[in-house]
C-alpha cells in the first residue's frame, strides 16, 4: 500500500500520547531529549555530506576554478551557465539522455506490466520464476556494464552468435558497442534487461491490491475480459506504475556506472549521457566551476521534474 | 487446483491461460538469466575455451581463471620451468602447465577486503543511525516531521556525480580522500535515507500498546525502546541492513572518483583485471562471479521484503 501520507496522522497521534504521558512523573531522559538525540546524528551527517557539498557546488558554479591548479577561485558570474546552455554539444548529450530515458522506460513499462499480468495468473511455481526474473536488478550496474562487454564481443561473445543463429547474419558483421547506430540501443537494451523486474515487481503489488469482489461484480454484470482490464485493472495499477516510472526516470536520468563501463560514452559521443559529460568535465578536464554549474542544472532538472510528477501522481491517486 | 471439477473462484484463471502465462514467463526468466549463467560458466573455462568461436557451451571446467584472478604470474621459457623444483600446490601446477610462474598474490584480495570493510562499516553505521531516527519519527511529535522526512529522501535523489566534485575537494582538505573511513562515511550518508524510510515503516507497524504497557510497568523510554521495540523490529532491521549492504557492495561512481589505491573496492577494480596479452576473460568472469554470488544469495533471502526496499517503503504489500 502507498503510505506516504500517513506520517502527519501518526505524528498527531504520537503528540496526544506524549501529552498524556507528560502528566506522569517521567523517569530517565525526557521524550524531547530522546527525539533530538535520536534524529540529530542522521541530520548532521546528511548536512555534512549532502547539503554542505551541494551549497559548495552552487558557489563553485559561479567561479572559473580548476581543482587541479593551485590558483584561487575567481568569480565569473553566470558565465558557466551561459556556456553550458548555449553549447550545442551539451544539448546533444541531453538529447542522448532523453532518448535513453524515454526508450528504456517505455520498454520497461510494456514488458514489466506484461510480465506482472502473466505472473498474476498464479501458475504453479510462479514465485520461483519471479525470484529468478528479479535477480538482474540487484546486481551492481558497473559490474553488469563490464560483463556485457564480454557478451557483446563480435567474434567470441554469445550475443552476436545467437542473433546470427536466428537471423542468419554473420556474427562479426555488426558490433553492438562499436556501431554508431546500434550503441544507443545497446545501452537501452541492457538497462531494460536490468530494470524491467523493478517495474514488474511494483505492478505485481498493484495487481494484488485489487480486491476480488470488484472482478466478481464485473463478472455478474457480464463485463468482457478486455473491458475488465480497461476499467478495473489498468486504473487500479496506474498509481503503482507511475511510482515505478518515477524511480526509474530519476535513476536512468542520472545513469553513469553501467554506461561508463559498457560504452564509456562512445562511439564518438553517441552514448555520452549527461552524467558522463559531467564526470569528464570534473575529473578529466578539471573544469571544476563549469562542472559544478552542470551539476546544479542536473539537480534542478531532476528535482523540479520529480516535484511536478509527484503532484500529478497524487491527483491520479485521488481519483 | 487438484480437483478439476471444483467450481473455480473468480480470481482463478482458466487452465489454458495459466499454462500460456507459465510458458511466456519461464521463457523470459530463462533468457534473462542466461547472461549471468554465461559469466558463471566463463569463470570455469580455460583462456582458449573462453575466446573460442563459435562460443563454447560444453567445455572441461578448470580453475585457471580463479588462479589468474588471485595471483600475479610471469611467463617463463619452457626449459626454465622444467628445471624448477616440482610445484608445491595445485594452483602452482595449473600455472606451470601454461608456462607461467606465480610471482605473488594479486591485488584482488585487498579490493575484496576493502569491499567487505567499507560495506559492513557503512551498513552497521547507517542501520544504527537509521533505527534511532526512524524510532524518533515513528513515535514522537517531531517539529516539521514531514519536511524533514522529505529532506532525508531527497538527498537520495541527488546524482552522485553532481555532489562528487565538492565532496572530492572536501575530502582532499580533510585528508579523507582515498581512505576507508571516508568511503564508510559517504556510503553511510547515502544509505541512511533508505534506512530511515524503511525502518520507519517497520516500526510504525509495531503496535504502540506493547511499549505503553512497558512504560506503565515502570520502564523508561530508552528501556522500552531497547527491550520492547528493538526485539520486535529485528526482521525489519535485518532486511534494511541487507539493502544497505547490497548498495555499498554495488556502488561504483563514488569509489571510482574518491579512492585510488588504498580504498578501492571491487566494482571499479573488476574492469582492470587484465591478463598478459589481452583481456583475460576467465579471470574477469571469476572475479565477477565471486562478486555477484553473495548478492544472489541475499536477494533470495530478501525476496519477501524486496518491494519495500526498492520503493523506500512506499509500497509495502
Amino acid at each position: 500500500m502507498i503510505g506516504i501520507e500517513n506520517t502527519s496522522a501518526l505524528a498527531n497521534r504520537a503528540a496526544n500520547k506524549a501529552a498524556l504521558r507528560r502528566t506522569r512523573r517521567v523517569t530517565g531522559l525526557s521524550d524531547r531529549a530522546i527525539v533530538w538525540l535520536f534524529i540529530a546524528p542522521t541530520m548532521l551527517l546528511l548536512l555534512a555530506i549532502n547539503i554542505f557539498p551541494l551549497i559548495w557546488a552552487i558557489r563553485l558554479s559561479f567561479t572559473g576554478l580548476m581543482a587541479n591548479l593551485p590558483n584561487p577561485a575567481r568569480f565569473i558570474g553566470i558565465d558557466n551557465y551561459t556556456d553550458i546552455l548555449t553549447d550545442e554539444d551539451v544539448w546533444e548529450h541531453f538529447q542522448a539522455t532523453a532518448h535513453f530515458v524515454f526508450s528504456t522506460i517505455a520498454l520497461q513499462v510494456l514488458i514489466g506490466l506484461g510480465l506482472a499480468l502473466l505472473i498474476n495468473q498464479k501458475f504453479r511455481g510462479h514465485s520461483f520464476w519471479t525470484t529468478v526474473i528479479l535477480l538482474p536488478m540487484m546486481l551492481s550496474p558497473a559490474v553488469v556494464g563490464n560483463f556485457w562487454t564480454l557478451l557483446f564481443q563480435p567474434q567470441i561473445g554469445p550475443f552476436n552468435y545467437f542473433i546470427g543463429f536466428f537471423t542468419g547474419a554473420a556474427p562479426s558483421s555488426f558490433t553492438m558497442i562499436g556501431s554508431v547506430d546500434l550503441a544507443p540501443w545497446t545501452i537501452v537494451m541492457v538497462n531494460t534487461w536490468m530494470w524491467t523486474p523493478y517495474v514488474m515487481l511494483i505492478c505485481l503489488a498493484g495487481l494484488r491490491s485489487i480486491p476480488d469482489y470488484i472482478y466478481e461484480a464485473a463478472e455478474v454484470d457480464r463485463a468482457s475480459a478486455l473491458r475488465q482490464f480497461w476499467s478495473i485493472t489498468l486504473p487500479m495499477v496506474t498509481p503503482f506504475l507511475m511510482l515505478a516510472v518515477l524511480f526509474q526516470a530519476i535513476q536512468s536520468f542520472e545513469m553513469f556506472d553501467m554506461v561508463n563501463l559498457l560504452t564509456s560514452g562512445g562511439p564518438g559521443s553517441t552514448t555520452e549521457l549527461v552524467s558522463i559529460t559531467l564526470k569528464r568535465a570534473a575529473f578529466e578536464k578539471w573544469e571544476t566551476g563549469y562542472a559544478s554549474a552542470l551539476a546544479v542544472i542536473l539537480f534542478v532538472t531532476v528535482f523540479g521534474a520529480a516535484n511536478v510528477y509527484v503532484k500529478v501522481l497524487n491527483k491520479v491517486k485521488q481519483q | 487446483m487438484t480437483d478439476a471439477h471444483a467450481p473455480r473462484p473468480f480470481s482463478e484463471s482458466s487452465p489454458l491461460l495459466k499454462w500460456l502465462a507459465a510458458v511466456v514467463v519461464i521463457a523470459y526468466a530463462t533468457v534473462s538469466i542466461l547472461p549471468m549463467l554465461w559469466i558463471g560458466a566463463t569463470a570455469f573455462k580455460s583462456q582458449s575455451d573462453a575466446i573460442a568461436y563459435p562460443p563454447k557451451v560444453l567445455f572441461t571446467p578448470t580453475l585457471e581463471g580463479f588462479v589468474d584472478l588471485f595471483t600475479v604470474q610471469t611467463r617463463q621459457p619452457h626449459d626454465f620451468i622444467a628445471k624448477l623444483p616440482p610445484p608445491s600446490s595445485w594452483y602452482e601446477k595449473l600455472a606451470r602447465d601454461r608456462d607461467m610462474v606465480i610471482a605473488g598474490p594479486s591485488r584482488v584480495v585487498e579490493r575484496f577486503l576493502n569491499s567487505l570493510i567499507i560495506g559492513f562499516g557503512s551498513t552497521i553505521l547507517a542501520t544504527f543511525l537509521g533505527t534511532l531516527a526512524a524510532y524518533g519519527f515513528s513515535r514522537f511529535k517531531v517539529p516539521l516531521a514531514d519536511d524533514l522526512l522529505f529532506f532525508i529522501l531527497s538527498t537520495r535523489m541527488m546524482p552522485p556525480i553532481a555532489v562528487a566534485v565538492p565532496i572530492y575537494m572536501m575530502y582532499r582538505y580533510l585528508d579523507l580522500y582515498d581512505t576507508r573511513i571516508g568511503m564508510i562515511l559517504l556510503y553511510t550518508a547515502v544509505n541512511v535515507s533508505l534506512a530511515v524510510w524503511l525502518l520507519k515503516g517497520f516500526i510504525d507497524e509495531i503496535p504502540r500498546e506493547y511499549e505503553e504497557a512497558a512504560l506503565i510497568d515502570g520502564y523508561t523510554r530508552l528501556q522500552a525502546f531497547r527491550k520492547v521495540v528493538l526485539p520486535q523490529a529485528v526482521t525489519g532491521i535485518a532486511a534494511t541492513a541487507i539493502f544497505c549492504l547490497i548498495f555499498s557492495w554495488n556502488e561504483y561512481a563514488f569509489d571510482l572518483l574518491l579512492s585510488n589505491a588504498q580504498a578501492q573496492t571491487m566494482p571499479p577494480f573488476i574492469p582492470f583485471i587484465i591478463g598478459e596479452g589481452g583481456q583475460n576473460w576467465p579471470a574477469v568472469a571469476a572475479g565477477t562471479t565471486l562478486f555477484l554470488v553473495p548478492i544472489v544469495i541475499f536477494t533470495i533471502a530478501l525476496r519477501k521484503h524486496l518491494l519495500r526496499g526498492i520503493t523506500f517503503g512506499a509500497v509495502r504489500k
